[in-house]
C-alpha cells in the first residue's frame, strides 16, 4: 500500500485538483445516491395506497429523476477525472521509469535483467493503471457510502443493525478466506504461464534441433506437464472463487429477509403507534443495509486487487531508487593537442557479482591514428576492455584516459561524441535505412543525405541497400529481422562511419562477415577514417595481422603487446592462436 | 521520419464464424455444458419467483400495521353512543338503588365519572353498555366501561392520540381492532425465501463450476493442441511467422478465449433467461405497462450502444498505441548500449513522449466512455421505474388495474433493465473472444507437412553406409526466388564434406534439405540408394546428427540438455563428453556440477553454450553428421580440441561441415564452394588453392587488411 502510495510523486499539479473535485464530487454523488431511496418509497407508497393524487406521484417521480440525473451526471464528470488520473499518472510514471532507465548504467541494466526492465515500464504500470482507474472511484465512495448509511440508519433498530454487522462479517471473512487460499496460487499461476511461455519459446526458437533429435514428442511431453499444472492450478482458483458469487448473493439477499423477519417481531410486539413507524424503517433499513454491504464489498474488492497492484508498485519503486552507478562528469572537451589518444593506466576491472577481476593490471597506450587490435580466447576479457572506454563501466582500479583525459571527468554526451562503437551483436532500429544510419546525435551537423551514401558504401552495403525496394528508404524492421546478420553487422558499421568518430571501436564486428567482405571493408575503411583512432576486437588472425599494434588478453591479463611479427617471436599465446588458424607457411 | 510499424488491430473478421467453431471445440463438454446451461436457467427462474415472494412477505408484514378499521368503528360508536334511555333507566333503578348515587352521576352528565359510573349496580351498567361479540370475542361491559375511560381523555379528532388510545385498551377490545402478524404465513414465506436462495446460490455454485471445468479443460486442449501444432508444421510457416506472434497465441489468445468462455458463457444463460422471463411475466401481466417499461428503458440502450461502439474504437485505438509503445521500449531497452553511444537519448525520448501521450489519450478515452456504461445503466433502471409508477397509478386512477400490478412491475422493471446490460458486456467480451479464437484457430488450421504414414521404407541405424548423392537439385523458399539451382554431388562412407562460400550462397540451405526439413522442388537426395522422399522424416533425422549455429539450450539443468529426449544415455556418458569439449573445468567451478540450472542470465558464455550443444550432439549415434557453423562462436584454440574430438567422432561417419573460418575445413576430403546456389568449384584444399580461383580469393582474402 506504502508503495502504492510512493509513486503518487507522479502525479502533478492538476492531478492533484482533479482528485480533490472527485472527492467533493462523490460525497455529492453519495449525498444524492442515499436521497433517492427517500423519494423512491413515496412513489411506491403512493403508487400503492389507493387514492393518492397523481401529481403527487409525478412531483416524487420527478425529485427522484431529478436525483438519479445529478448522480447520473456527478458519475460522468467523476468518470472524466478519474479517467485523467489514471492515464496521467501511468503517463507519467512511464515516462519517469523510462527517463530513469535511459540514464541506468549497464551494470545496473545487467542487474535489473532487460526483460525485466522491459515488463516493468510496460506490463506493471498498465497493472497499477488498472488499479487506479478502477480504484479512484470506489476506494472515496465505498468509505463515504459506508458513513453515511450507516450514519442514517445507527439509531433505528440494535436487532437490525446487528443483522447488518454479521452480514458485513460474512462477507469479509468469506472474501479474505478466499483470498488467503488462493493468493499463493496466483503467484505460482505466474510462475506456470512464464513456464509455458519459455517452454513454447523453446519449442519455437529450437525447431531445428528438436525436429533433428526426433525429440518432439519430448517437448510435447514438457509442454503438457506445465499445461496440466496450469489447468489444475487455475482450476482450483476459479472452483474456490466460484464460492464468492453465490455467498454474496445468500448474504445480500439473507439480510434483507433477516430484517424482514426480525421487523415482523418487532413489529408484532411494538405498540400500535410504533408499528407504522418501524415497518416504514423496516423498509429503508434494508436499502440502506444493502448500501452497507455493497460499500464493504467493493472495499473488499478493491483490496483483492491491491496485493497484486503493490508487487508492481514495488518493482516499479526499485528501479526509480536505485542509484545510478555511473555519475556523470562535467567537463565538455579532452585536452587540446591529445585528440585521438586512449590510455590505460593499470585498469583493474570486476564485474559487481563477480569474484574475481575481468582485467587485472591493464596499461597500454593508444596514439592518434593507430590502429590497435585485442585478441584472445573466449572469455579472456577484450569486450570488457574496450567497454571501458565509452564508460559503459568503470573500471575498479586504474584509469582509463580517453583525448589525455579520464573518461570519469567527461560530461557522457560529450564522451560519446569522440567515440563511434560498433558493438558485437548488431543493433538496428526499426525505421528506414536512413534513420538507422543517420541515428543519434553529436556535436557535429546533422547527417547529410551524402554522408549516409557514403557511409553505406565504405561498409560494403551499398549493393543490398541499393537492391532494396525502397532502396535508402527502405524498412528495416525491429532488431534488423528482414535482413540478414551479415548485412545488420554492415550497417551498424555505417551507422558508426556517418558519425566520423575520432575513435572507432569494433567490439568483434567483423567475425559475421565473410572474409572477403570482412577485408574489402577493411581496405575501405582504412582509407577513409584516415586520422582516426582505431580499436578492433577480433577472433580471427586475418583480421587484424596488420594492425599497428596487438595486445593479446589472456584470463584478463595482458600476456602480449607488438606488432605481428613481434608477438608471433614473443608471445606463446599469440603464436598458439595463430597456428590454430593458420599453417607455419602462411604465417 | 520511420517507417510503418505495429500490427493492424485484432478485430475479428467473422464474428459468428469464430464463435461458432469455439462452440464446438466446446461440443465434447455438451452434456456438462446443458447441465450448466439448465443450472443456470432454473436459478434465473427462481430469481423471478422470488422478488412476488418477497412482496407477498411484505403484504403479511404490512397487514400486521393497520387497526381493523371496521371493529374499531363499530366499537367506537357503541362506546359513544350506548343506550340513551338513561330517563327510563332511572325511574326503573330509583325503586333499587340510593338515588344520591346515581343523582350524582346524573348531575355531572357532561363529563363522564368513572368513579361514579362504576359504583353503579352491574345490572344498569350492564344496561347502558350490554357486552357484545365481535369476530366471535366477547367485549364486557366492564371493557366497555374502561375503554369509555380512556375515550374521555383523548381528543377523538386526533388519530395518532386514538391510536395510542388503543394501545392501553382492555384486551379483548385490543384483540379485535389491534392488528396481529399471521406469523405462520410470514415463516412460511420465510422459509420459501431462504430454500430458493440456498437452492439458487448452489445451483449458481455447481454453474460456476462446471463452466470453469469446461472453460479450463478446453483451454488445455486448445493449448495441447496449438503445442502438437507447432511440431506439425513446415518450417515455412515458421519463416514467415514470428515467435512472439504464435507465443502470444498459446497463451494470451487461448487465455482471452477461456477466460470469456467462463465469465460470459453463465452470465448470457442467465441474463437472457432472466431478461425472456422478465418480459414475459411483463406481458402476460399487462401489455401497456410493459410497453412503457420498454420504452423508457430502450431510450437508454439506443445510448448505450451508441457509447459501447464508440469505446470500442478507443479500446482498439488503445491496444494500437500500447503495442507501438511497448515495441519502442523493447527496442530502446534492448539496443540501450547502442542508444547511450550513440548519444540517442533525445531521439528516443522525442518519440517516447509522443507515443506515451498517444496511450495517454486512448488511454483515458476509452476508460471513460467504458466507465459510463454503469452509471447509465443506473439511470435507466431509475427512469423505467418511475415511468412504471406514473403510468401504473394513471390507469390505477382509470381503475383498469389492481395495485398489485404496479407492485410486480416495479420488480419486473429491475429484472428487465440488469440483465440487458450484462447481455450487452457479455457481447462486447465475446467480441475480442472472437478475435481471439480466430487467430487460434488460424494456427491449428494451418497446412501441415505431408503425411508420411503410407511410407513403409525404412532405412535402419544398422544398415545405413554412408552414401550420400545429390542430383541435379533446385530449391527456393518461394517460389519466385530459386536459391540452389543445379546442385549435384556426392559423398562416400565415411567423408568429410566442408561446404564453403560467401553469405547467402545457399550452404544452410543444403542441409535445410538434406534434413528433409523443406522438400526439393526438383532433383533427388539419395541416402543408400533410397530417395529421401521415400523415407520417413523420422527416419532420416535418425541417421543425422546435426550440431547449428544457433546455440539452442532450453531451461533446465545442464544435464537434461545434453541427454535431451535420449532417456538412455547415463551420467557417466554425459561426463565424459564434457571431457571431450574441453567444458570439465568449468562444470567443476558450477555449485551443482551437471545439476545447475541454465537460465537465461547465467554467466555462460556464447562460447561455453556453442560447447554444450556440441556435446550434445556428440552423443547421438548416427551415420551422418552434420556441423552447421558449429563453433563459430568458440576461440580458435578451444575449436581445435572441439576439432580433434570430433575428427574421433567422424571416423566411419560421412559428415557436412559449413564453416566461415576456412581454417575448420582444411582437412576436409571434398570442399565444395558454393556461389549463388550453385557449386562453382570442387576439391581438396591444396587443389583448389593451386586453381587460383574463388577458393583461392576466398581463402587467401583473410591475410588482407
Amino acid at each position: 500500500m506504502i508503495k502504492i502510495l510512493k509513486l503518487f510523486k507522479n502525479l502533478n499539479k492538476r492531478d492533484y485538483i482533479f482528485l480533490l473535485l472527485t472527492v467533493l464530487l462523490i460525497v455529492f454523488q453519495v449525498f444524492v445516491e442515499l436521497k433517492m431511496p427517500d423519494y423512491m418509497s413515496q412513489v411506491t407508497r403512493l403508487a400503492q395506497t389507493p387514492g393518492s393524487d397523481m401529481n403527487e406521484i409525478i412531483k416524487n417521480g420527478f425529485f427522484m429523476l431529478l436525483c438519479a440525473l445529478a448522480s447520473l451526471v456527478t458519475l460522468i464528470v467523476t468518470g472524466y477525472l478519474t479517467a485523467n488520473i489514471a492515464a496521467s499518472f501511468s503517463r507519467n510514471t512511464r515516462k519517469a521509469l523510462f527517463d530513469k532507465v535511459e540514464r541506468l548504467s549497464v551494470a545496473d541494466v545487467k542487474k535489473f535483467k532487460t526483460s525485466s526492465l522491459i515488463t516493468r515500464t510496460t506490463n506493471d504500470i498498465t497493472q497499477l493503471q488498472m488499479l487506479f482507474a478502477m480504484g479512484t472511484i470506489f476506494m472515496i465512495k465505498s468509505p463515504v457510502t459506508a458513513v453515511w448509511a450507516i450514519m442514517k440508519i445507527l439509531n433505528k433498530s440494535t436487532e437490525w443493525s446487528i443483522a447488518t454487522g454479521v452480514g458485513v462479517v460474512i462477507l469479509l471473512t468469506t472474501i479474505f478466506s478466499i483470498m488467503i487460499v488462493v493468493s499463493p496460487k496466483f503467484k505460482k499461476v505466474q510462475k506456470l504461464t512464464d513456464n509455458l511461455n519459455g517452454v513454447t519459446r523453446e519449442s519455437l526458437t529450437g525447431i531445428r534441433v528438436i525436429r533433428a533429435f526426433n525429440a518432439e514428442e519430448y517437448q510435447e511431453n514438457k509442454f503438457s506437464d506445465i499445461n496440466d499444472d496450469l489447468t489444475r492450478t487455475n482450476l482450483f482458483i476459479q472452483k474456490t472463487f466460484a464460492i464468492m458469487g453465490p455467498m454474496m448473493n445468500i448474504v445480500m439477499h439473507g439480510l434483507t429477509l433477516a430484517i424482514y423477519l426480525i421487523g415482523a417481531l418487532l413489529i408484532s410486539k411494538a405498540m400500535l403507534y410504533d408499528k407504522l413507524t418501524i415497518f416504514s424503517n423496516m423498509v429503508v433499513f434494508s436499502s440502506y443495509g444493502m448500501q452497507v454491504i455493497m460499500s464493504f464489498l467493493m472495499l473488499a474488492m478493491i483490496f483483492m486487487l491491491i496485493p497484486r497492484a503493490s508487487v508492481s508498485a514495488e518493482r516499479i519503486n526499485e528501479v526509480l531508487e536505485s542509484d545510478i552507478s555511473i555519475k556523470e562528469g562535467t567537463l565538455e572537451k579532452g585536452k587540446a593537442n591529445q585528440e585521438g589518444t586512449i590510455e590505460f593506466k593499470n585498469v583493474s576491472f570486476k564485474y559487481p557479482d563477480g569474484d574475481d577481476d575481468m582485467l587485472k593490471n591493464i596499461s597500454f597506450e593508444v596514439k592518434k591514428g593507430e590502429t590497435v587490435a585485442f585478441i584472445g580466447s573466449t572469455g579472456s576479457g577484450k569486450t570488457t576492455l574496450v567497454n571501458l572506454i565509452p564508460r559503459f563501466y568503470d573500471v575498479t582500479g586504474g584509469e582509463v584516459l580517453v583525448n589525455g583525459v579520464n573518461v570519469k571527468e567527461y560530461k557522457e554526451e560529450a564522451l560519446h561524441n569522440i567515440i563511434g562503437y560498433i558493438p558485437q551483436k548488431a543493433v538496428l532500429f526499426d525505421g528506414t535505412v536512413n534513420y538507422n544510419i543517420s541515428y543519434g546525435k553529436n556535436d557535429k551537423k546533422k547527417v547529410t543525405e551524402e554522408k549516409i551514401k557514403e557511409a553505406i558504401n565504405v561498409a560494403q552495403a551499398k549493393d543490398f541497400v541499393e537492391k532494396m525496394e525502397d532502396g535508402y528508404e527502405s524498412h528495416i524492421a525491429q532488431g534488423g529481422t528482414n535482413i540478414s546478420g551479415g548485412q545488420k553487422q554492415r550497417l551498424s558499421i555505417a551507422r558508426a562511419i556517418a558519425r566520423d568518430p575520432e575513435i572507432y571501436i569494433f567490439d568483434d564486428t567483423f567475425s559475421a562477415l565473410d572474409y572477403k567482405t570482412d577485408s574489402t571493408l577493411r581496405k575501405e575503411l582504412k582509407k577513409y577514417v584516415d586520422g582516426a583512432t582505431v580499436l578492433i576486437v577480433a577472433q580471427r588472425i586475418g583480421t587484424i595481422m596488420n594492425a599497428d599494434k596487438i595486445i593479446v588478453l589472456n584470463d584478463g591479463e595482458c600476456v602480449g603487446q607488438g606488432t605481428h611479427k613481434e608477438l608471433l617471436k614473443n608471445c606463446d599465446v599469440y603464436k598458439q592462436i595463430a597456428l590454430s588458424q593458420l599453417s607455419e607457411e602462411e604465417l | 521520419m520511420r517507417g510503418a510499424r505495429g500490427k493492424a488491430p485484432e478485430k475479428s473478421k467473422d464474428f459468428f464464424g469464430s464463435i461458432k467453431r469455439i462452440f464446438k471445440e466446446i461440443d465434447r463438454y455438451r452434456l456438462l455444458m446443458l447441465i450448466s446451461l439448465l443450472l443456470a436457467a432454473l436459478s434465473s427462474v427462481m430469481s423471478i419467483v422470488s422478488p412476488g415472494m418477497l412482496s407477498k412477505l411484505t403484504d403479511t408484514i404490512s397487514s400486521g400495521i393497520g387497526v381493523n378499521s371496521t371493529n374499531m368503528t363499530t366499537i367506537v360508536t357503541k362506546i359513544n353512543n350506548p343506550i340513551d334511555n338513561s330517563k327510563i333507566l332511572f325511574d326503573e333503578s330509583l325503586l333499587i338503588y340510593d338515588r344520591t348515587e346515581y343523582g350524582e352521576y346524573l348531575d355531572n352528565n357532561t363529563t363522564f365519572n368513572y368513579e361514579a359510573f362504576k359504583r353503579l349496580p352491574n345490572s344498569i351498567k350492564e344496561y347502558i353498555y350490554p357486552s357484545f361479540e365481535i369476530d366471535g370475542v366477547v367485549i364486557t361491559t366492564d371493557d366497555q366501561i374502561e375503554l369509555k375511560k380512556i375515550f374521555e381523555t383523548v381528543d377523538q379528532t386526533n388519530s395518532e392520540a386514538m391510536l395510542k388510545a388503543f394501545d392501553s385498551a382492555p384486551e379483548s377490545v385490543k384483540k379485535v381492532i389491534l392488528p396481529t402478524i399471521d406469523f405462520k404465513k410470514v415463516l412460511t414465506y420465510g422459509s420459501i425465501l431462504i430454500m430458493l436462495l440456498i437452492v439458487s446460490a448452489f445451483f449458481n455454485y455447481l454453474t460456476s463450476i462446471i463452466t470453469a471445468i469446461v472453460s479450463n479443460k478446453s483451454a488445455r486442449d486448445l493449448r495441447n493442441r496449438i503445442s502438437y501444432k507447432i511440431n506439425k508444421l513446415p518450417l515455412v510457416y515458421f519463416d514467415n511467422n514470428q515467435v512472439g506472434d504464435v507465443l502470444s497465441r498459446v497463451t494470451n489468445d487461448v487465455d482471452t478465449v477461456a477466460q470469456s468462455l467462463n465469465n460470459s458463457l453463465a452470465t448470457l444463460v442467465s441474463s437472457l433467461t432472466l431478461f425472456i422471463g422478465a418480459i414475459i411475466m411483463m406481458f402476460a401481466t399487462n401489455v401497456l405497462m410493459t410497453l412503457a417499461a420498454i420504452f423508457s428503458t430502450i431510450i437508454g440502450f439506443v445510448f448505450m450502444i451508441i457509447i459501447l461502439g464508440k469505446s470500442q474504437k478507443y479500446f482498439i485505438q488503445r491496444q494500437e498505441e500500447l503495442g507501438k509503445l511497448n515495441s519502442h521500449i523493447e527496442e530502446v531497452y534492448s539496443g540501450l548500449l547502442v542508444v547511450k553511444a550513440y548519444n540517442g537519448k533525445e531521439t528516443s525520448d522525442k518519440e517516447f513522449d509522443e507515443l506515451n501521450e498517444g496511450v495517454y489519450k486512448a488511454n483515458m478515452m476509452s476508460q471513460f466512455l467504458s466507465g459510463l456504461m454503469q452509471p447509465l445503466m443506473g439511470f435507466v433502471g431509475n427512469f423505467g421505474y418511475v415511468a412504471v409508477c406514473i403510468v401504473g397509478a394513471l390507469l390505477t386512477l382509470k381503475g383498469s388495474i389492481s395495485f398489485g400490478v404496479i407492485v410486480a412491475f416495479m420488480i419486473y422493471v429491475r429484472l428487465f433493465t440488469n440483465p440487458l446490460s450484462q447481455i450487452a458486456q457479455a457481447f462486447t467480451s465475446l467480441q475480442s473472444t472472437a478475435a481471439a479464437g480466430e487467430r487460434v484457430f488460424e494456427l491449428l488450421d494451418e497446412n501441415e507437412m505431408d503425411d508420411e504414414s503410407n511410407i513403409k521404407n525404412k532405412l535402419a541405424l544398422k544398415n545405413a553406409k554412408g552414401n550420400i548423392e545429390f542430383k541435379n537439385v533446385k530449391f527456393g523458399y518461394t517460389d519466385d526466388k530459386v536459391i540452389i539451382k543445379d546442385f549435384s554431388a556426392s559423398a562416400k562412407p565415411g567423408s568429410k564434406i566442408a561446404i564453403v562460400g560467401p553469405t547467402g550462397a545457399g550452404k544452410t540451405t543444403i542441409v535445410n534439405l538434406l534434413m528433409k526439413f523443406y522438400n526439393i522442388d526438383e532433383g533427388d537426395i539419395i541416402i543408400d540408394g533410397i530417395s529421401i522422399k521415400d523415407l520417413s522424416r523420422e527416419n532420416i533425422h535418425n541417421l543425422f546428427t546435426m550440431v547449428l549455429q544457433d546455440t539452442w539450450l532450453f531451461n533446465g539443468t545442464i544435464k537434461d540438455n545434453i541427454r535431451f529426449n535420449r532417456e538412455k544415455i547415463t551420467d557417466e556418458e554425459i561426463n565424459k563428453v564434457l571431457d571431450t569439449v574441453g567444458l570439465k573445468h568449468f562444470i567443476a567451478t558450477l555449485s551443482n556440477g551437471i545439476d545447475t540450472e541454465i537460465t537465461e542470465n547465467d554467466s555462460i558464455s556464447s562460447g561455453q553454450k556453442q560447447l554444450l550443444t556440441i556435446a550434445r550432439g556428440m552423443l547421438e549415434d548416427a551415420p551422418f553428421l552434420i556441423l552447421d557453423e558449429a563453433t563459430s562462436n568458440v576461440d580458435t584454440r578451444t575449436e581445435e580440441l572441439v576439432q580433434q574430438a570430433m575428427d574421433k567422432l567422424m571416423v566411419g561417419r560421412t559428415s557436412f561441415i559449413i564453416a566461415h573460418r576456412l581454417s575448420t575445413i582444411k582437412n576436409a576430403d571434398l570442399i565444395l564452394v558454393m556461389d549463388e546456389g550453385n557449386i562453382v568449384e570442387m576439391g581438396t584444399h591444396n587443389e583448389l588453392l593451386k586453381q587460383k580461383g574463388f577458393y583461392a580469393n576466398l581463402y587467401n582474402s583473410q591475410f588482407k587488411l
